[in-house]
């Protein structure tokens, strides 16, 4: 199999893959395509077969979720560096977010079928790549665990003890 | 002992205690000493020696306080007893003070000092080693900082000590094992060792300051032989030998290492978070503000009293408490006391005086906890604490 | 600093601005005339007359003659300070407390990581920084809100960013249709790309749990805990270390902080209820 040595550059370069042996970064570079959004293209759609997932190179990208009846509401976004999608990973490999670009996005976009296979025939190369995509997927749970918890709001919002007594406000800021 | 060999101590009687009371106000003092009321032996204002608890002694335990009788011969002890719930602390650094007065005048907020100025300076009879020991902490604390409170150096510098070497330990004391008594050494105008025998009642008295051996000389009464101060030295290192209870050597380090021991939700189950135990503690120093309005809103006053750090809303920060709990609340207390006051201050918190033991109503014994704090925890699973 | 430091220099508002819901800055001036110093991370005890006494950070200018706290409606005080009008009296006491390592900072990256209401204590970060931009390197700014709604400073931000050379990076917890920046928590927008991690300060203001992740985000960038520093908050009396009311285990905030280093606290941050 052929593959651009741009492409395998590409790949090794990217702090994701950036210690593989070069055998691995080859076999990723293989499924690897780079690819341009521009501003409000979607890289994939909420229930869509997740055919790719991308790394994002330059830009923004947001994460939707879609509610009828509500405008789009963006749960997160993306820049450089970081992983857009992990549904291709977890059957039946739907996407479960909108990724809208925000701005022009550059992202180096790799096929799922093709990798999925790569890692099916390889468990090497399986096993190096899950070690490491599970810290950027644990990562992105904690973050998104501290981002439920609301710690900028205003304090009568949650009180650990319900304005039984009196109210004071003590704390300096 | 003077250059010239003789010995500046002496040795007087009750009447010659009268005298001393006596010369004190003639001085401009205020006398403050230990009397009876309501049971207990508390710190109050007195005019003569009769005031003082004559053939009372006080009986200690953990949650335990009671006063009896005590006689030698027909002879009837003064200091006999121990140190009670009250501390010179009420004196120096009063439950309830006022800060400032202030009004609201057309050019803003008019903010007018309430000095301390206005009291007399005051003498105060009857301090035991731990109590001198209590205030050098407060002095750090209060008076030796960047920013010292005006009003506790005040009082303090005006102060004048007439103290006691304790003729007996009381069930809760401890000041021998944190090095803070009972014989009294410094921070003292005079001090008196009582000394009562079926025949007599006198008291060895020497001096500390110059301004002490300037009253002392002038005492009715003889120079005291070396026979005396030998026994009055025997007679303080007796009690020292008899403390009721004993802090471990290491609690500072004990503690700094437990901030997550179970044991602190075992003592917590047993405190009733009364507060008690900082109220009557004479190093327990925090307080909070409060603002007392006039009615017709013109002018306010600000004050100052006592807190305790056992009060949920003593860490209250908008939102909730931050020591949400009784655990964190008694360690805070704790470990406040006996390690990081140590960091905070260059002294520990703590001078054994006890009063903590025998005030908490549930008779938690502080030289206790540390003990079971120090055990490692492992054992105290197996034990079920 | 009156002789008295319990007693309340007389201060007049002179200007009321609403920033955000609940939160108002009052530029202060005293009453006696003069300037008010104070070092960047300082705060004072502001009296409101009848009510009470809390401490606030200076958020203002450490340049300017003119004093300006950002106060944030959450309690009595509060609430009655955010309700003052242009001409009302007012007692402040201070400065009190350690400050932000500034001059640590000088030859070096820096770094603030803001959470919600705690911009307020840095903006005097980088008021003195812009005043002698060239002694530092490069600036950056994450700033974390709750929303777009409750960006504390945002035309200011948005303007220094822009042209007084430091990169701010604002996201928010939820946005709004609106919305174009970043969403998500503040520490996601951290970056190896932004600073030198060998030769950085970082300056952590915000909830405890935010200055806490930022930390362990830092640190996984290569900042060490003793090149990061964070303001505490805790309940403040007395602001000089008498009322016993601020004590992080050995320390007293108003005292030995509200700016620490992370060493010194990170043990006593890691034990609940302290």
């Amino acid at each position: 199999m052929t593959v651009d040595r741009l492409m395998i550059e590409a790949v090794a370069a990217h702090p994701l893959f950036r210690d593989l042996p070069a055998a691995e970064q080859r076999a990723i570079a293989e499924c690897t395509g780079e690819t341009v959004f521009e501003d409000g293209a979607m890289l994939m759609r909420q229930g869509d077969q997740a055919e790719h997932f991308y790394l994002i190179l330059y830009g923004m990208v947001a994460l939707e979720l879609h509610v009828p009846g509500r405008a789009p509401l963006v749960v997160e976004t993306l820049g450089k560096d970081e992983v857009v999608g992990w549904s291709w990973l977890v059957p039946p490999y739907d996407a479960q977010f909108d990724a809208r670009a925000v701005g022009m996005v550059r992202v180096l976009a790799i096929d799922a079928a093709c990798l999925r296979e790569k890692m099916a025939r390889d468990h090497t190369l399986g096993f190096v790549f899950y070690q490491r995509f599970l810290p950027v997927i644990a990562d992105r749970l904690h973050a998104a665990r501290v981002q439920l918890m609301d710690i900028y709001s205003h304090p009568a919002d949650y009180a650990e003890a319900p304005s039984a007594g009196k109210k004071r406000g003590k704390g300096k800021r | 002992m003077q250059a010239d060999g003789s010995n500046p101590a002496r040795v007087i009687f009750k009447e010659g205690l009268q005298v001393l009371l006596d010369r004190l106000k003639a001085a401009g003092y205020q006398v403050i000493g230990p009397t009876v009321r309501e049971g207990a032996i508390v710190y109050r204002p007195i005019d003569t020696v009769a005031a003082l608890p004559a053939g009372i002694v006080d009986e200690q335990a953990p949650g335990r306080y009671r006063l009896g009788e005590i006689r030698v011969g027909e002879q009837r002890p003064l200091f006999a007893h121990v140190v009670g719930p009250d501390s010179w602390k009420r004196w120096l650094h009063p439950p309830q003070q006022l800060m400032w007065r202030a009004e609201r005048k057309k050019r803003g907020i008019v903010f007018v000092s309430a000095s301390a100025g206005g009291q007399p300076p005051r003498a105060l009879l009857g301090v035991r080693a731990c109590e001198i020991a209590a205030m050098r902490i407060q002095d750090r604390v209060l008076a030796e900082g960047e920013w010292p409170d005006a009003g506790y150096r005040e009082r303090r510098k005006g102060v004048f000590i007439v103290a006691v070497n304790c003729g007996r330990a009381g069930g809760s004391c401890f000041c021998a094992s944190m090095g803070m008594g009972p014989e009294v050494t410094e921070g003292f105008d005079l001090a008196l060792t009582e000394q009562v025998d079926a025949e007599s009642h006198r008291f060895v008295v020497t001096a500390g300051s110059p301004s002490g051996q300037r009253f002392l000389d002038v005492l009715p009464g003889q120079p005291a032989s070396e026979e005396a101060l030998r026994r009055a030295r025997e007679q303080t290192a007796k009690t020292a030998a008899h403390m009721g209870r004993e802090m471990p050597a290491d609690a500072g380090s004990v503690l700094r290492a437990s901030l997550d021991h179970p044991h602190w939700e075992a003592v917590a189950g047993r405190c009733l978070h009364c507060g008690n135990c900082t109220m009557v503690c004479p190093t327990c120093f925090c307080t909070s503000m409060e603002e007392r309005t006039a009615l017709d809103g013109k002018g306010t006053e600000r004050w100052r009293q006592w807190d305790s750090c056992f009060n949920a809303s003593f860490s209250y920060l908008h939102g909730g408490p931050i020591r949400n709990s009784g655990a964190a609340r008694y360690r805070q207390w704790l470990t406040h006391k006996l390690a990081h006051w140590e960091a905070q201050f260059g002294t520990a918190g703590c001078s054994g005086c006890g009063r903590c033991v025998t005030w908490c109503p549930v008779g938690i014994d502080i030289t206790e906890e540390v003990r079971a704090l120090g055990t490692p925890q492992e054992t105290m699973r197996h034990d079920g604490g | 600093m009156t002789a008295d430091p319990m007693i309340p220099m007389p201060f007049r508002v002179v200007r009321q601005r609403h920033e955000l819901r609940n939160v108002v800055t009052l530029t202060l001036e005293p009453e006696a005339g003069g300037r008010f110093s104070f070092q960047p991370g300082q705060f004072n005890m502001l009296y409101h007359f009848g009510m009470g006494e809390v401490p606030i950070s200076v958020s203002g200018d450490p340049a300017k003659r003119r004093l300006r706290h950002t106060i944030r409606s959450v309690g009595a005080v509060t609430h009655a300070l955010t309700r003052l009008r242009k001409g009302d009296g007012v007692g402040v006491r201070g400065p009190f407390g350690a400050p932000w390592p500034l001059a640590e900072a000088e030859g070096r990256d820096v770094v603030l990581a803001a959470g919600g209401l705690g911009m307020a204590p840095l903006r005097p970060v980088l008021y003195a920084v812009m005043a002698r931009r060239e002694r530092y390197g490069r600036v950056t700014l994450y700033y974390g809100a709750r929303s777009p709604a409750d960006i504390l400073y945002r035309k200011q931000l948005e303007r220094w960013g822009k042209r007084r050379g430091i990169d701010v990076r604002i996201t928010v917890d939820k946005a709004t249709p609106a919305w174009r920046g970043h969403v998500g928590v503040v520490t996601r927008l951290m970056s190896r790309e932004h600073f030198a991690a060998g030769n950085t300060i970082a300056m952590l203001c915000g909830p405890e749990v935010m200055m806490r992740f930022s930390a362990q985000t830092l640190n996984r960038l290569g900042v060490s805990d003793g090149r990061i520093y964070l303001s505490m908050e805790r309940n403040m009396q007395c602001g000089i270390g008498l009322c016993g009311h601020c004590q992080l285990g050995p320390t007293f905030i108003c005292r030995d902080g509200p700016v620490y280093r992370l060493d010194e606290v990170l043990p006593l941050m890691k034990v609940r209820g302290l």
